[in-house]
């Protein structure tokens, strides 16, 4: 096991594995580039390579959230056998501390975990976005009084405040969201009001505004096109934020329960295993990072693309 | 000698003064406020303290004579006062789960914790700043692009993942225990040995941040004119780097410390709980399961007193390192 293997031999296997990954980004773009219409197949030939490895992270994820129940071997709470089987015969990568499928629970757990971070983002985002552009929009006491708020809930840290709040509410799947949504709006409120406070200002507008357009029609028609790049950008690193808090408290055994087949609470739960030499708990915490990883590609290309188109 | 809008070197050096004492007032104001927050979020709990604590089956006359002895009777701005009174003199209450007095609780833990955070902080900032100044040296080479690969992946990286790797690679070969157990008798040398892993977790996931906003900063500079003029005075670029751009990059270089020493003092909790380490995180935790809300409402304020400390320490410095903030009012 890891005891014994040297220095060296990890770092060929990461060069290998690098140079796999390498590949099948390269493999993923030409196929993009060959088979879709013409937007896309565009789009794709300016992808660099480290973009294209994380689109295709992200479909596979997508694909298996969407299909676990056909795509895994057991239900996701069916135990199947004695506790911490090794990998291997009917148990690809062994079973967890209650005897279920370790596999089975890594695939359903993209369902859940990635599932929940996506629908927290979503709300946070919602809330956040709308409530930036409208006091970038409308300003006076509303703005004020809203950045103030803000102001108030970042001077706590996330991760203390979110525990905090965890600890009046009680830990439940739905607080959670709730609290992880309420303290990550109001990152968003911060970027989407500095961006929108720029756009307020140019020329076209006063005159949107002069011709008697309504509040709504300046928002969704005048701002919102000209803020969507930063504010697409924005939410993928979000999700990589919410991602990684939900993931850090179902952790710290706050977050989602069991029996929900979650990533978080799989490292925990199957933590002592690795006293043992055994890397099976690092599966699920790998499937975190190599998601938030593959987001951060796709953003960070994202917002090159988006500076360079300015220049 | 005049200085800009003809004032001279001594008003400028006195407005620099007021401006840190107003951002220090603010600063307060920030800590009261926080406190505040920290004290009503609980009020909004839906229901009552005392029912949630004693459970279905109480009494009312029980729940009633539990109410005396919290100080729920009273209105909530007394209470208030009381708390924060009490803070102010070092006695935050007791616990509910075990009725010790949560001073006690924390005193040791409090210290452990911020060890294990300075551990880290001497490890990194040293680290992040001199890898900065080489990658942007560097910048736009391979050695550039593979450290910013590798440094994307691992601010992505969730901090238990870092830390269950190092336990692979360096616990299971022996190097260093797992258990970053504390014992009143070792000396600071085993205790740093002791607490190593922890504190590399921490560097790992603090350093590649720092190291990116380091670059970004000089890089940035390395546009203007004056570097322009340095290079065609014939200077190396290590010396462009090291003397003329380092300088003017120091305010947002000491901004983004000060805003990773604030995420290592949240990014303690997780490491804390993987390494079994008795630090303050660890005691929050524990009391978030056990709803142990008085040490809850103790730990988060403590912590949210670091973490706004801390930002006021880089608004300071960075004020005072580049006197041109003073005009952006």
């Amino acid at each position: 096991m890891a005891s014994s293997t040297p220095v060296w031999m990890i770092l060929i296997y990461c060069t290998i594995a690098f140079g796999c990954a390498a590949a099948c980004a390269f493999a993923f773009r030409t196929a993009v580039i060959a088979s879709m219409p013409g937007q896309v197949s565009k789009l794709a030939r300016s992808m660099p390579l480290s973009a294209s490895f994380g689109a295709l992270i992200i479909l596979i994820y997508v694909f298996v959230a969407l299909f676990a129940p056909w795509i895994a071997p057991f239900g996701e709470r069916e135990v199947v056998g004695a506790q911490y089987l090794p990998w291997g015969g009917d148990y690809l990568l062994g079973t967890d501390d209650l005897g279920r499928d370790m596999f089975t629970r890594l695939i359903y757990g993209a369902r859940n975990t990635v599932g929940i971070a996506f629908a927290t983002t979503l709300l946070a985002f919602l809330g956040g976005a709308i409530l930036g552009l409208l006091a970038a929009v409308v300003g006076g006491w509303i703005d004020e009084l809203l950045s103030r708020i803000v102001d108030i809930l970042m001077a706590i840290p996330a991760l203390i405040f979110a525990l905090l709040l965890l600890t009046i509410f009680g830990t439940s799947i739905v607080n959670m969201i709730l609290v992880i949504a309420l303290i990550d709006s109001t990152r968003v409120f911060r970027l989407a009001r500095s961006v929108a406070m720029n756009i307020v200002v140019m020329d076209y507008i006063e005159a949107a505004r002069l011709r008697g357009e309504g509040l709504g029609y300046l928002v969704v028609r005048e701002i919102l096109p000209n803020a969507a790049a930063p504010l697409i950008a924005e939410f993928g690193l979000r999700f990589c934020f919410v991602f990684l808090s939900i993931s850090a408290l179902s952790f710290l055994g706050l977050g989602i329960q069991p029996p929900t087949a979650d990533w978080g609470s799989m490292v925990r739960n199957n933590a002592t295993l690795i006293t043992f030499g055994d890397v099976t708990p690092l599966l699920p915490a790998g499937a975190i990072a190599l998601l938030t990883v593959a987001v951060n590609f796709v953003v960070d290309w994202m917002l090159h693309r988006a500076s360079g188109l300015k220049e | 000698m005049p200085f800009w809008d003809g004032q001279s070197r001594g008003d400028v050096l006195q407005s620099i003064w007021i401006m840190i004492a107003r951002r220090l007032g603010l600063g307060l104001v920030t800590l009261f406020v926080v406190s505040l927050l920290i004290f009503a979020a609980v009020e909004m709990l839906p229901g009552d303290i005392a029912e949630e604590i004693l459970g279905q089956s109480a009494t009312p006359e029980t729940v009633a004579a539990f109410r005396r002895e919290l100080g729920l009777d009273l209105p909530s701005y007394q209470r208030y006062l009381a708390w924060l009174g009490g803070i102010l003199q070092g006695d935050f209450g007791t616990s509910l789960a075990n009725g010790r007095p949560i001073s006690d609780l924390i005193a040791g833990r409090l210290s452990n914790t911020l060890f294990l955070a300075l551990y880290a902080a001497a490890i990194s900032v040293p680290l992040a700043i001199s890898l900065g100044i080489l990658v942007s040296l560097y910048r736009n080479s391979l050695f550039d692009r593979a450290v910013n690969l590798i440094t994307l992946s691992s601010i992505s990286f969730p901090e238990f993942f870092v830390a269950y790797i190092l336990i692979v690679l360096l616990s299971q070969s022996g190097y260093f225990p797992s258990l970053a157990t504390l014992s009143p008798g070792a000396t600071f040398a085993e205790t740093l040995y002791r607490t190593f892993l922890p504190a590399l977790t921490l560097t790992l996931v603090v350093t590649a941040h720092m190291m990116r906003m380091t670059r970004a900063a000089i890089i940035n500079l390395l546009a203007s004119p004056y570097i322009e003029m340095a290079r065609l005075k014939g200077l190396s670029p290590g010396r462009i780097i090291v003397k003329h751009a380092l300088p003017n990059a120091f305010a947002p270089i000491i901004n983004v410390i000060a805003l990773n020493l604030a995420y290592l003092i949240t990014g303690v909790v997780v490491v804390e709980v993987v390494f079994v380490y008795p630090g303050l995180g660890q005691l929050m935790v524990d009391s978030v399961a056990k709803r142990d809300i008085p040490v809850v409402q103790a730990a988060a304020l403590i912590f949210a007193c670091a973490y706004v400390l801390l930002n006021l320490t880089a608004d300071v410095l960075s004020t005072l390192s580049n006197p041109r903030l003073i005009h952006t009012r």
